[in-house]
């Protein structure tokens, strides 16, 4: 198993290679540094001289990704490419277009961002497999038909209603709690209840359908056609047989997602105020602050591979049948 | 010709669309063995009413997809010299059909916002009473009187119940008689004509007993009569959904975002499907170096989170745009190879997951008899892909594209509020929303925008909902059973 473990991890470094060589092309091949130096400089000071400056100041002065001028191996390592690529891959992300530290930033908005992501996650998880539960325990009857309902009706709801209407509704006509905005320490849990909240029940009529037609899945097999025949009660079957073998599919999918919690909610944490890592890159969008998008991708991207990962791991720890050769 | 047709690249890519519809359509037709799911799509009720709403919107967003330039009144001086040269000016801005029907409502733009069917404006100003014999007026603060909204009205104060009650009423009475011809002459058409004469047929469809569910389908549109009809009317007259911040009628905002909705969820999926259909089966098929390859090319691209590679891209084709201004003359095609870039963007985020699935179902069939046979016979190996793989992963096609629609619908709100959606000059519920957010502070509230944008995602979501769970229980319940499979493959370390 570790053989496959290590074989997975050095597939994961190729695949980052080649995330890297995607976002590079975007960045720099479709745009290159000339351009973005215009933009950033704005139209009244472009001039040649400024355009220089300006890509010496961030190391954008060389070739892209072939220094013919240079010597040796120099040739591919003197290029704009190998350079922040290397950089990237030490977690060095160099500074944004306002001259702070990447990286600084990153750490230290990784915190709020944790604080939301996670209570969402766990208590979502637990609502909607709950939820799930009792439909599929009354499957077929009233209660089942009128949960998908709905569910399909929450679905069918943008998220950006159940944010602006719980701001609406629970801070500006009940006054429980601010409305956005954050403090550290225990004070942020006035902030984070509502968003909590909203992004709670906003996860719930997707993730709740879902793991249903995982448990109906599961109650049609045959191993709970002889569970029954072997005199077990319907709730016995149910949550010590499929509910325990249901686990295996929800718990390996929810797997993939754990890493991606860093990241934070984009939507969530700019409408609410929250000092996390969404509202760090769309703030970096809406600013055109190409440095930081660019590391927020890499970040993301290595997270994912993470959670490939983890998944793959997590299948050899659930699930004894899984054999790897 | 009094008007110049205008084809934007969105425009051709939708005809090109509904021609593939009808092609489809055309094939389903022919084959007893595709007739079938689709019979018993037509037999579920709630299906049956979502598709009635979906009709309406599809409407909507093809009277939209007609662009023209109108042509421009020739000066009088100028007009002996213009008809010697058949030589017609053109106006500017690019219209389409849409704008046309409705521009009695599109061309009456107030000062700034009033609330639904509101004779008075949102904010108070200062208005200069006019003073008597000539005098100089004493100056108030006061809700001035709209231009338009409620304009025939002579003391709105007093009037402005009883006439919109009035309205309202007349559009329920206009809309009964209309609503029964409309479902005679629907039932009429789908059905033999001596089974409608016949008394037993209708009262099987008062019953619920008809095979295709025709009370589920006439109570869908009595009720869209029931709402739409006093709209139509009340409209002559008011702001049915208000005005947004430059006075603007919110339902004609509402109307025109409907095409850019089914635009985003229609054609990113288009755009990107031969791709994941060619490279899924060829993985699945092929197997060795080239599944290999194309399974690296794939998680590569799910690696990047998809938001940020569609800011990514986005913010690419801003600073594309801004230093190449020459490439796009008119704003409208400015707006235009905007979106359709950002359908290209999501589309290659979303076609991952599809051409997976299709390599797993690829992976199971290659090894059945009937491909075996081909093998045997020496059929070549495109040939085989063609003619006997690809017509049995067709069902996971279809489901994949109606289960993705109401997805990126919602999606484009979500990405016009992050600043990546489409041009900030399009009409969309996102630019829509995105508008109205910025004034929830005010006292009172400007709900009018949001409820109306969230109201109509709602109605054309919960509809492409409703009609793909039908298509997905018809056509197949082993997708779902697929991807589980597929995980173990790939888990037990096949992949």
């Amino acid at each position: 198993m570790y053989a496959y473990i290590v074989r997975r991890a050095v597939y994961a470094v190729f695949i980052l290679v080649g995330v890297n060589l995607i976002t590079f092309a975007l960045f720099f091949k479709v745009n290159t540094p000339d351009d973005i130096a215009r933009l950033q400089l704005g139209v009244k000071y472009v001039t040649p001289e400024a355009i220089a400056k300006w890509k010496t100041e961030r190391g954008y002065d060389k070739p892209l990704l072939y220094n013919a001028a240079a010597a040796g191996r120099h040739k591919f390592t003197d290029t704009i490419y190998f350079e922040k690529s290397v950089e990237m891959f030490r977690f060095n992300f160099g500074r944004s277009d306002d001259g702070r530290d990447i990286a600084y930033e990153i750490s230290s908005r990784m915190w709020p961002s944790l604080a939301l992501a996670v209570p969402v996650f766990l208590v979502g998880m637990l609502l909607q497999i709950t939820f799930a539960l009792m439909m599929a325990f009354f499957r077929a009857t009233n209660i089942d038909f009128w949960g998908v309902v709905l569910c399909v009706l929450m679905m069918s709801i943008s998220g950006l209603f159940y944010i602006i209407g719980g701001q609406y509704l629970i801070s500006k006509l009940w006054n429980l709690v601010p409305i956005s905005g954050y403090a550290a320490g225990f004070d942020a849990l006035k902030f984070l209840a509502l968003p909590v909240v909203v992004g709670v029940i906003g996860g719930i009529g997707s993730g709740a359908r879902w793991y249903r037609t995982i448990f109906l899945e599961e109650v049609g097999k045959d191993y709970v056609r002889t569970a029954r025949a072997k005199g077990l009660s319907e709730v016995v079957v149910f949550f010590r047989h499929v509910l325990r073998n249901a686990m295996i599919p929800i718990l390996t999918g929810a797997v993939v997602t754990i890493p991606l919690l860093f990241m934070g909610s984009l939507v969530a944490e700019s409408f609410f105020g929250i000092p996390g890592l969404g509202s760090y890159t769309i703030e970096a969008i809406q600013s055109q602050d190409f440095a930081v998008v660019r590391s927020m991708v890499f970040i993301g991207s290595v997270l994912y591979i993470l959670g490939l990962l983890l998944t793959d791991i997590s299948y050899t720890l659930v699930d004894p049948r899984v054999r790897f050769d | 010709m009094p008007l110049l047709p205008v084809i934007l690249w969105t425009d051709a890519l939708i005809y090109l669309l509904l021609a593939a519809v009808a092609g489809f359509v055309w094939y389903v037709r022919r084959h007893e063995h595709l007739r079938a799911p689709w019979w018993r799509v037509a037999q579920t009720p709630a299906a049956m009413s979502a598709l009635v709403v979906l009709a309406l919107f599809i409407a909507i967003g093809l009277l939209d997809s007609v662009h023209f330039r109108l042509a421009l009144p020739a000066a009088p001086a100028m007009q002996a010299d213009r008809t010697a040269s058949r030589d017609v000016a053109y106006a500017v801005d690019v219209k389409s059909m849409l704008d046309v029907l409705l521009s009695s409502i599109a061309n009456r733009p107030e000062r700034t916002y009033s609330a639904p069917l509101a004779t008075h404006a949102y904010a108070k100003e200062t208005v200069e009473l006019p003073g008597a014999g000539g005098a100089p007026g004493k100056q108030v603060r006061a809700y001035p009187r709209l231009k338009y909204g409620g304009a025939h009205l002579r003391d709105p104060e007093r009037d402005w119940q009883a006439d919109v009650v009035l309205t309202g009423f007349r559009g329920v009475a206009l809309a009964l008689p209309l609503w029964l011809l409309a479902s005679l002459a629907l039932v009429a058409a789908c059905t033999p004509a001596e089974r409608v004469a016949s008394r037993d047929f209708w009262h099987a469809v008062w019953g619920g007993k008809t095979a295709v569910p025709w009370r589920a389908i006439l109570i869908t549109l009595a009720l869209l009569a029931l709402l739409g009809v006093p709209v139509i009317l009340l409209s002559a007259n008011y702001h049915v959904l208000g005005t947004d911040k430059v006075g603007l009628d919110v339902l004609y905002l509402s109307l025109k975002s409907v095409r850019t909705a089914l635009v985003i969820g229609t054609l990113t999926t288009l755009v990107m499907l031969p791709f994941s259909v060619l490279l899924g089966i060829m993985a699945g098929y092929l197997r060795g170096a080239v599944d290999d390859l194309i399974q690296y090319f794939y998680t590569t691209l799910n690696s990047i989170p998809g938001v940020l590679l569609i800011a990514a891209a986005v913010l690419v084709l801003q600073v594309y745009i801004e230093t190449h201004p020459d490439v796009f003359p008119t704003s409208a095609q400015r707006a235009d190879f905007r979106l359709l870039w950002l359908c290209i963007i999501l589309g290659i985020t979303s076609w991952t997951g599809l051409c997976r699935l299709l390599r797993g179902e690829t992976l199971k069939l290659r090894e059945l008899e009937y491909v075996q046979a081909a093998q045997a016979f020496g059929v070549s190996e495109w040939r085989i892909m063609l003619r006997h793989i690809l017509p049995n992963v067709m069902h996971i096609v279809l489901i994949s594209v109606v289960m993705d629609f109401s997805g990126l619908v919602l999606a484009e709100a979500v990405l016009s509020y992050v600043g990546v959606g489409v041009d900030p000059s399009m009409i969309s519920f996102g630019t829509m929303i995105n508008a109205a957010r910025l004034e929830m502070g005010r006292e009172p509230m400007v709900w009018w925008s949001l409820a109306s944008a969230f109201a109509f995602m709602l109605a054309l979501v919960l509809a492409a909902n409703l009609f793909a769970d039908a298509v997905r229980d018809a056509f197949d319940p082993r997708v779902r059973v697929g991807v589980r499979k597929l995980r173990f493959a790939m888990a037990s370390g096949e992949a």
